[in-house]
């Protein structure tokens, strides 16, 4: 086998051996593969085409046919330990949503996103005007499926918001190996191509129960609404 | 045993009728119990030293235990044949494949046109509504009987898709895997619609006789026709059907009078003649009433992820087809829902096509490609390899 990709190898390090995890967009299956022979972790994936679905089963994972958007309000909370989003929050019709649900289903989350504050980026835009096309986003704004494109900043602006908070975050570019970052500090908002975090919810471990027994799973199904928890003393209230 | 039919002479295909004695009766869900119980079964391949090879496929509501060798009334090649060979996803060579006929049936397993020990009499209406957890009762007495405490799949489609989903909340200790295609965890309204329809058709044949058309010698043939056109088009998507059909007429111009014109008419009158040669019309429709009966999820005081929590360790593949009006995604979707809900490993995929419901008889590449892919992960994960 090839050598690992740096994003892959960043998040086999994040991964705790033995734990349960969820790869929302797992393609077919790579780094689900990786992280059951690697880490010997319980894997299940969600990705949309019927073709990546059946590469993952052939793979011997489990994968369900399924969208971000709209699907992972239907896993239970807290079902895994880990919930990992690479690189697809901003293909996301609502990546405020995504992320919430991220942190209901698992304890921990990792995300990827690009960050639209890279210097590149900035001068592209600064020097010709135009959006720009570069290595992390290569497509014209007409056939680009990132919709919802953020900076560091705003990323870690929403993680503050939603309650969250950042264990890890390590900047990815190119090819070359991650380098761990302070996400807030402004120098790597200029200099992070992409950025890979690993949150959790801030909410002490006493308010956030243990997963119900599965309830009314047939049919409708009743869950919290995604809003952003607003600050601690209603998200008490909200943890039933 | 002896090979035959379109199978390689070098498989073993094996079978016959499991007759279980008088007091060992099936013990259905409605009280009743049906004894002496027969099971009319067909296998493929052999059973390895472990035990551990053995799949069980489920059959369909007009199916049979005649998974893949010729059937005795038809002559026709198994009903999956196209799935069951060497290099397939089931293969012979590697699995021990057993399919039965389901209760209820009329291909040898005991059904209401069986005769009744008590009177001497064949069965009819006197024969005791099963359900599809009876169905799976039964198949579970045969595999106990065999020997084989853990199956290494059940594999079904539709009905046998429901079998295949009652078998992990019943025996979730006794199945390593579990492959439902095309199916739901209960019958929605439309679907007990449209058997009602079939039942109907053959209840308002005078042949029928209240069921008891084997004593009086006659056959409600028409009626059962008329249930298999109806539910015929059930199984096909209105591309599938525009496609093959349009409105092409069978002649030359129209016959201004009630003939088939239509290809369509005279596929559909084809379809529901050839049935009536291979099927009981009673068997239809105790068959229908299990699967109307069926609720996966009411079983379990409502919830459908309650019945698989026992089932942790089964590994599920579920299985739709886009143009699928039947038993439509949505139905699949809340059976990986509840999976999910429970904990389960599962997996599900919805395939492209616009065949209908009956995309799981034809070729529909990806659906092999998945199943091959799955089951054959499963077997390394289940040291078969």
């Amino acid at each position: 086998m090839s050598a690992i990709r740096p994003d892959f190898a960043e998040i086999l390090k994040l991964v705790r051996p033995g734990s349960r995890v969820l790869d929302v967009g797992c393609e077919d299956g790579e780094l689900l593969e990786l992280l059951t022979r690697e880490k010997q972790v319980d894997g299940q994936g969600l990705e949309i085409s019927p073709e990546g679905v059946s590469a993952g089963l052939a793979r011997g994972l489990a994968v369900v046919q399924g969208d971000g958007d709209r699907d992972l309000d239907h896993f239970p909370t807290r079902a895994f330990d880990y919930a990992i989003l690479s690189k697809t929050l901003q293909q996301m019709r609502d990546p405020k949503h995504v992320l919430s649900e991220l942190l209901r289903i698992a304890e921990q989350a990792v995300v990827s996103v690009p960050n639209f504050g890279h210097w590149k980026v900035r001068w592209a835009l600064l020097s010709r005007g135009r959006m720009p096309e570069t290595g992390a986003l290569p497509e014209p704004w007409y056939s680009t499926p990132n919709i919802h494109l953020c900076t560091l900043r705003d990323f870690v602006s929403l993680c503050d918001a939603l309650g969250l908070r950042i264990d890890a975050c390590a900047s990815l570019s190119g090819g070359r190996p991650a380098r761990p970052i302070d996400p807030r500090a402004p120098i790597e908002n200029w200099r992070a191509e992409t950025a890979l975090f690993l949150l959790s919810r801030k909410t002490p471990p006493e308010e956030a129960a243990a997963a119900p027994p599965p309830q009314n799973l047939f049919g409708e199904v009743e869950l919290p609404k995604a809003e952003a928890p607003p600050p601690k003393k209603r998200a008490r209230a909200r943890a039933r | 045993m002896t090979a035959q039919g379109p199978i390689k002479a070098e498989i073993e295909v094996g079978g016959g009728t499991w007759r279980f004695p008088a007091n060992r009766p099936l013990r259905l869900d409605s009280g009743a119990q049906l004894g002496p119980l027969e099971i009319a079964y067909k296998t493929y391949g052999a059973l390895n030293a472990d035990k551990t090879n053995a799949v069980l496929v489920c059959h369909a509501l007009s199916g049979d235990q005649h998974l893949a060798s010729t059937h005795p009334v038809t002559g026709k090649p198994g009903w999956w044949d196209r799935f069951v060979g060497p290099g397939r996803p089931l293969d012979p060579e590697r699995h021990f494949i057993i399919c039965t006929n389901v209760v209820g049936g009329c291909m040898g397993t005991t059904g209401p046109a069986s005769i009744d020990p008590k009177t001497g009499e064949p069965y009819g209406l006197t024969f005791p509504v099963i359900t599809i957890r009876d169905m799976v009762r039964a198949q579970a007495m045969l595999i106990e009987a065999m020997g084989i405490e853990t199956l290494f799949a059940v594999v079904g489609g539709s009905m046998g898709g429901m079998q295949a989903l009652q078998w992990a909340a019943d025996y979730p200790e006794r199945v390593f895997s579990v492959v439902c295609i095309a199916a739901a965890a209960r019958h929605s309204a439309q679907n007990i619609a449209f058997h009602e329809v079939g039942r109907q058709a053959i209840m308002a044949d005078p042949n029928w006789c209240n069921g008891a058309y084997l004593t009086a010698g006659v056959r409600p043939e028409k009626g059962l026709a008329v249930a298999r056109m109806a539910a015929h088009i059930t199984y096909l998507s209105e591309a599938a059907l525009q496609r093959k059909f349009g409105r092409e007429l069978k002649r030359d111009g129209l016959s201004w009078g009630f003939d088939a014109d239509f290809q369509v008419e005279s596929y559909l009158r084809h379809q529901g003649a050839s049935f009536v040669d291979r099927f009981d019309a009673n068997s239809y429709l105790y068959i229908t009433r299990a699967l109307d009966y069926f609720d996966l999820a009411a079983q379990h005081g409502g919830v459908l992820a309650q019945a698989f929590v026992g089932a942790r360790k089964v590994r599920f593949c579920v299985l739709s087809f886009s143009s699928d009006w039947l038993y439509p995604t949505s139905e699949s979707r809340d059976i990986v829902r509840a999976l999910n809900g429970a904990g389960c490993r599962a997996s599900f995929a919805e395939i492209q096509t616009d065949k209908g419901h009956d995309a799981f008889f034809l070729d529909e590449p990806l659906l092999d490609a998945t199943l091959k892919g799955f089951l054959a992960a499963q077997a390394q994960a289940r040291g078969l390899a």
